[in-house]
């Protein structure tokens, strides 16, 4: 192992997880918090702790400036993004490697490629991976954006390049609101992302999330396996499968061979996930966006391959070659995970900081809880609002869904509105059992729900 | 006191929609219930702080993007 001391750029539930990785590793970690989580779990867990400044995200997690300081000052050389924050910045990387500091990442040239949307597209197509019907490159003429549009066929979707994670999108349903659209995209894209150019893809109705995890070292390429992420909510992921329920075997091979293709076609490094709509009534996928880092929902991988994703990526940065055979990667039963945010879903959603007066943490077989909880934590209301995160694995579905049911119910947190009702309501739903959804099935079932107990209380 | 606008939730207080507008409210304004005097910001999503009481506006308690508690005074008015 290369890596001597690990600093961990984030915080919350993925900070503890990165400490946990390092410790399992026997590498020592330093845990930098703004002045707002000098009291987190992760800075309680880690070796040594580091304050890079006052509680905005942009004067702290997203100061790249103050976090190389950090590193100097406690002797780390290297540095964990974690998700979110400064983890898909080529800027940041290539800062920390002239810092002569190792960033658990791919390189600054793959970040670039991938984080320009019309450019990874780009990228797919040459790899020869199914690509969502649409431009190819970004379009800066909005007219001719407009005439390709209508050869497409509407609904179509306009994406910024320089957006992801579902910023910067709009959908257009008909040709006369089309280029209002694509301007308000447009500008909206140059504010937020300082570069305004947009593609357009067609939109696939009825379409499942399905993404492929990955692993590479620079040389090879492995696939872990694909999960399933298409209950959403604002275009947020709220629960994940692993895998995919959706999938007949010849489709889920062609699947992650593709994402292995692409990665390889890039020559890279670390853990990634390449992302898909699958159009369930034909059976074939299409490439939307890769993400060049850890992603919120990797421990349905781990549930069913049994790998440390975390422990893997550090691994690959110090400069071990992959241990892996892609044989070797092997699947067993079903995982799913879900995600408590501190958010009421009885009032719409309304986020809700505040301090956790009592908790208990379900257990037993099968369980896993990644949280960032503990009672006595006053959860800061400066940052985003995912908790922690419910993993089960079973031998089923219906096992892992059984399990779930079994897990809720022994998940007690006080004090604060979670997301966990949403779940146990849900697990009573015949369609998650069923299984028959699509994107935008999550917003649909909630807003017939609202529906449903206006009805039962008028006024 | 009866005469003031509260924040009903924890977060960072902004006085303007966005920054190159101006403010919603100066001193000296006509409040009227439902008028928007504010947004709070948390947890990465924006609410909007609306008055249940009208008035005219005394003077700001806190200042543009200053952290606030639930409860916290925003405005006075008279």
């Amino acid at each position: 192992m290369r890596i001597r001391k690990l600093l961990i750029a984030n915080r919350g539930e993925i900070a503890v997880r990165i400490v946990r990785a390092a410790r399992d590793l026997g590498v020592p970690c330093v845990q930098v918090h703004s002045a707002a989580d000098s009291d987190m779990l992760a800075v309680k867990l880690a070796d040594e702790s580091i304050e890079i400044g006052p509680p905005p995200a942009s004067k702290s997690y997203l100061n790249a400036g103050a976090i190389l300081t950090a590193a100097r000052e406690t002797g780390a050389d290297a540095i964990h993004p974690g998700y979110g924050f400064l983890a898909e910045s080529a800027k940041f990387a290539e800062a920390c490697s002239d810092a002569g500091l190792i960033f658990v990442g791919p390189s600054p040239e793959t970040i670039r490629l991938m984080g320009d949307k019309a450019a990874a597209r780009r990228q797919a197509a040459n790899a020869g991976v199914p690509t969502v019907p649409g431009s190819e490159g970004v379009i800066e003429d909005v007219d001719e954006v407009a005439r390709l549009a209508d050869d497409l066929g509407f609904p179509v979707m306009i994406k910024a390049a320089a957006g992801g994670g579902g910023r910067g999108i709009r959908i257009a349903t008909h040709a006369e609101s089309f280029t209002t659209l694509a301007i308000q995209a447009s500008t909206e894209a140059r504010s937020a992302f300082g570069d305004g150019s947009l593609y357009i893809e067609k939109v696939i109705p009825g379409a499942r999330h399905i993404e492929v995890q990955i692993l590479g070292d620079g040389r090879d390429v492995i696939h872990c396996w694909e999960r399933e992420c298409t209950l959403q909510r604002r275009r947020q992921k709220v629960w994940e499968e692993a895998r995919s329920p959706a999938l007949d075997d010849a489709t889920r091979e062609a699947l992650c061979h593709s994402a292995t293709d692409l990665a390889q076609s890039v020559g890279y490094s670390g853990a990634g996930t390449v992302e898909y709509l699958f159009d369930e009534s034909q059976g074939r996928f299409h490439f939307i966006e890769m993400n060049t880092r850890i992603q919120v929902e990797h421990p349905t991988t781990e549930m069913i391959t049994g790998l440390d994703l975390v422990a893997e990526m550090i691994c690959i940065a110090g400069g071990r070659p992959l241990q892996h055979k892609q044989e070797d990667v092997t699947s067993r039963g079903h995982a799913i995970e879900v995600r408590l945010n501190a958010e009421d879903p009885e009032n719409d959603f309304m986020p809700n900081p505040g301090t956790v007066s009592d908790m208990v943490v379900p257990d037993g077989p099968g369980v896993r809880f990644d949280h960032m909880l503990y009672s006595g934590y006053q959860v800061p209301p400066f940052y985003d609002s995912l908790l922690g995160k419910l993993i089960v694995h079973g031998e089923t579905r219906d096992h892992a869904l059984a399990r779930l049911s079994r897990a809720l119910s022994e998940l007690r947190i006080e004090g604060i509105a979670t997301t966990r009702p949403l779940f146990v309501d849900l697990l009573r739903e015949c369609p998650i059992g069923d299984n028959a959804i699509h994107t935008g099935w999550l917003e649909e079932w909630l807003a017939m729900k609202r529906q449903k107990n206006e009805e039962a209380s008028p006024g | 006191m009866d005469n003031v606008i509260r924040s009903r939730i924890p977060g960072t207080f902004y006085r303007r929609p966005s920054p190159e507008e101006a403010p919603y409210k100066e001193a000296g304004d006509r409040v009227v219930t439902g008028d928007v005097i504010g947004l709070i910001e948390v947890m990465k999503t924006f609410h909007e702080v609306k008055s249940e009481i009208d008035g005219i506006v005394e003077r700001f308690e806190v200042e543009d993007a200053d952290a606030v508690m639930a409860g916290e005074v925003l405005v006075v008015l008279r």
